[in-house]
């Protein structure tokens, strides 16, 4: 049924006493970290990046259809060095991901336990860290990791070498183990205080509360927002490719250098970074997604 | 538009055949009434029986599917209606206040007249200080709408509409989102304004307020008005069973 | 003073030599340090107002009534939203860069491409910005209630006027947490125009370590408090702006 003017008790609920703003559906300031990028990602319709593709792609063929080297060729020269970019390269961003996220995990659930301890020397510190690496740039953070590491550690007689993607799994864990130590206080923080009053009243400790009784009421409120961060650190590994690391970005240059830097190369390589990072991330946003309704209602 | 020019002993509101529905949902299913001018007219019913639905469509907030609105001799259903010309004319009070909560009391006030009619401000502050009198408001002037209790906002709206100059005032169960101690003050306001001699529209389910100030009182059921008549006789003399039945339920 | 605290590092440089703080005693390194920070700022500056403009346009043009319209926005959300920033930039500057037209430099001879890096990275990282800003503004605007608005066309404002003076002050305070936080991410993500060899702070440090390797540590303090300060004064700035922009009974 279509209507122009919904009126209140005849076609829509009545509205409340103080009708001024409807709830506001973006995420509010400060919330432990909300699953927005998860669910931009699902909204996309998998045909509009098909689409997309074959507009890029359209335009470098209209300004170069006279030139001898066709955008056919282009592609041709992409095709041969798809596996190459994937295995050599793509494979690296996937393990650089899975590694600063376990990482990261484990520092940023200490960190958001410690951000709720009721002791100020426990609790002030790890509040300062948690905004310190929530707040500067990804790319800083990186560069300082890799230059200030060692290059190898000496144990004993052995000399163990420090590959560069490790060292980008450190500085890429920085910030996700601040932003999952949000994400711990937030839901830590969402379970009303009346369970904690509750549980206290049954003589049982703080520690006692906090792992028997609100933990595990928030762990599943913590996936979907968890996964949402997964698929924002994989969107970020190509940032090291500017420190050399060898991932998806610097194999594309690699191969584009090789195949003698034919301008016509950049839209179909780039382009298929961009594909493959899209492929890659948009069923984990559509499980966050699907995971997040399913607690929803449960909880 | 060569309409014969509106005098007062016409119906100041003339409604005539109304239908109107949304989608499959016929709302008002033919309905016909005047209002004369200085008139006060209560229209009852039990929810959902359109009466809101009406007295929107004589503003033009609803648009209506065949049939006549007349305010002062203008024909509301008309595409080419000028809807300005109509809302300075038609003030309406709404069930949720519906003040602009960024603005304060006086503001909310002096806002249409200024934007709207493009009145001189320092004029428009006098005359929306004098409301505020009115509405018995002082010293609210400068209170946002979420300081204000509801009644209090509900008297601020009153006072925003009358800041319009109308002719007419619309009033759409006003008082039904209110705590029950504040309803009346509310009332007492309306009560004044009808004593001045303002043509007052209005829906409510104050029965006894009704009973008070009305000068004539509809009672519609779904779609369609089942009865009317003064209020002397149409509480004691109530004929149609269905508004036998709904007075029963609310008396 | 000034020249006890130049002193006071060039000591320090020599008695700790992986503690050199070559920017606070040699004056091309600090031009440098400074050059960077300017460049970050115009950077952020820029950005900002950029991407607040696209925001409030698009988030217009998706309450047209062309269902065109509204498509192609909702298609310029989805593509800036859904891939790295990063590679939107070498994408923005590598591959559409060498279509844009070149005029004459200012020397009279070279050839520079009209967009410069620094150009491209506006363009990049507002677009990459505002698409988030639509959403936002986007959402600010359906939570001010029709009823609302129905109440300012009884009192008979135009849907311009309505749009002006009611929904957009609403929906803007309704807005402002979340675009401080699109503003912040928005200025860390600067960094990323290294890439593209824009020379912002990030690039002007990473090019004072490679030069002076001693001077790694201190860089990277500098490079770091920076970003913390920066970021800092944003927060502090956009909160005291909510708060000033706060409707009294209104929520906390």
């Amino acid at each position: 049924m279509w209507i122009k003017h919904p009126i209140p008790g005849i076609d829509k609920p009545a509205l409340t006493k103080f009708a001024v703003l409807k709830p506001y559906t973006a995420v509010p300031a400060g919330a432990a970290d909300d699953l927005l990028f998860s669910r931009w990602l699902v909204s996309t319709p998998l045909w509009a990046w098909l689409v997309f593709a074959l507009a890029l792609s359209a335009w470098p063929m209209a300004s170069y259809a006279s030139s001898t080297y066709t955008m056919s060729d282009a592609f041709q020269a992409l095709w041969r060095w798809i596996p190459f970019i994937v295995t050599g390269g793509f494979f690296f961003n996937v393990v650089i991901s899975f590694f600063a996220m376990l990482i990261g995990t484990v520092l940023g659930v200490i960190l958001g336990l410690m951000q709720i301890s009721p002791l100020w020397v426990i609790r002030f510190p790890a509040q300062v860290i948690t905004q310190v690496f929530r707040n500067s740039p990804w790319l800083v953070l990186l560069f300082i990791v890799l230059l200030a590491l060692p290059y190898e550690i000496e144990f004993g007689d052995t000399i163990i070498r420090i590959p560069d993607w490790m060292k980008a799994v450190f500085g890429l864990c920085l910030p996700i183990m601040a932003n999952i130590s949000e994400v711990v206080r937030g839901a830590i923080n969402s379970v009303p205080s009346g369970q904690w009053e509750a549980a206290e009243s049954l003589a049982y400790t703080r520690q006692q509360t906090l792992w028997q009784i609100i933990l595990p009421q928030c762990f599943k409120r913590m996936i979907p927002p968890w996964m949402n961060w997964y698929a924002i650190l994989t969107m970020a590994t190509p940032l090291c490719s500017l420190l050399g690391v060898e991932e998806i970005i610097t194999l594309s240059r690699q191969a584009i250098e090789a195949e003698n830097n034919k301008p016509e190369l950049l839209v179909p390589f780039y382009g298929f970074a961009l594909l493959i990072f899209f492929a890659y991330c948009y069923p984990i946003a559509r499980a966050t997604i699907a995971l997040e309704r399913r607690f929803a209602v449960k909880l | 538009m060569s309409q014969p020019a509106w005098t007062e002993d016409q119906p100041i509101v003339s409604i005539k055949d109304v239908h109107k529905s949304f989608g499959d949902l016929e709302v008002l299913k033919g309905i016909s009434m005047d209002v004369m001018k200085g008139e006060v007219i209560c229209i009852i019913g039990p929810s959902g029986s359109g009466k809101s639905t009406l007295i929107r469509c004589v503003n033009a907030l609803n648009d209506i599917q065949s049939g006549s609105i007349q305010v002062e001799g203008q024909e509301v259903n008309d595409k080419a209606l000028d809807k300005l010309e109509l809302r300075k004319k038609v003030g309406m009070v709404f069930q949720q206040y519906n003040l602009f909560p960024h603005k304060t009391a006086l503001e909310n006030i002096m806002m249409a007249p200024i934007k709207v009619l493009k009145q001189d401000k320092a004029e428009v502050e006098k005359r929306a200080r004098s409301l505020i009198e009115k509405v018995r408001l002082q010293g609210k002037e400068n209170a946002y709408p979420g300081e204000l209790s509801g009644g209090q906002q509900q008297r601020v709206a009153i006072a925003r509409s009358l800041a319009m100059n109308p002719d007419i005032m619309l009033f759409d169960e006003v008082t039904a989102a209110l705590d029950p101690e504040t309803v009346k003050e509310v009332l007492v306001t309306i009560k004044d304004l009808a004593e001045d001699g303002m043509t007052c529209m209005l829906v409510t389910h104050e029965m006894g307020f009704a009973k008070e100030i009305a000068d004539h009182i509809y009672f519609t059921d779904r779609g369609v008005i089942v009865e009317h008549g003064p209020p002397a006789t149409f509480f004691e003399q109530a004929n149609d069973p269905r508004t036998q039945e709904f007075l029963s339920q609310i008396l | 003073m000034l020249e006890a605290f130049t002193e006071f590092f060039r000591t320090l440089a020599e008695d700790h030599p992986r503690w050199n703080f070559i920017f606070f005693y040699e004056p091309r390194q600090w031009a440098r340090i400074v050059k960077g920070f300017q460049h970050t700022i115009v950077l952020s500056i820029a950005c900002v107002f950029f991407s607040v403009v696209i925001g409030v346009v698009g988030a217009w043009m998706q309450s047209s009534p062309s269902k065109w319209v509204r498509r192609i926005v909702q298609g310029y959300i989805q593509f800036f939203r859904n891939t790295p920033p990063f590679v939107q930039l070498l994408f923005f500057y590598f591959a559409l860069g060498q279509f844009t037209p070149t005029v004459t430099g200012p020397d009279g001879w070279t050839e520079v491409p009209l967009v410069s890096n620094i150009g491209w990275a506006i363009i990049s990282l507002s677009f990459f910005a505002g698409a988030f800003n639509v959403e936002i503004f986007r959402s600010g605007i359906e939570a001010v209630p029709e009823s609302t608005q129905e109440a300012a066309s009884a009192l008979g404002f135009s849907r311009l006027q309505t749009y002006m003076d009611v929904v957009l002050p609403l929906a803007f305070r309704v807005s402002l947490p979340a675009l401080n936080n699109n503003l912040v991410n928005l200025v860390k993500t600067t960094t990323q125009a290294i890439a593209i060899a824009v020379p912002e702070l990030l690039y002007q440090s990473v090019s004072i370590w490679s030069d002076y390797p001693s001077a790694q540590y201190p860089t990277m303090i500098l490079l770091f408090l920076s970003f913390i300060f920066l970021v800092g004064i944003l927060v502090l700035g956009m909160s005291r702006w909510e708060r000033a922009m706060r409707i009294p009974g209104y929520g906390g």
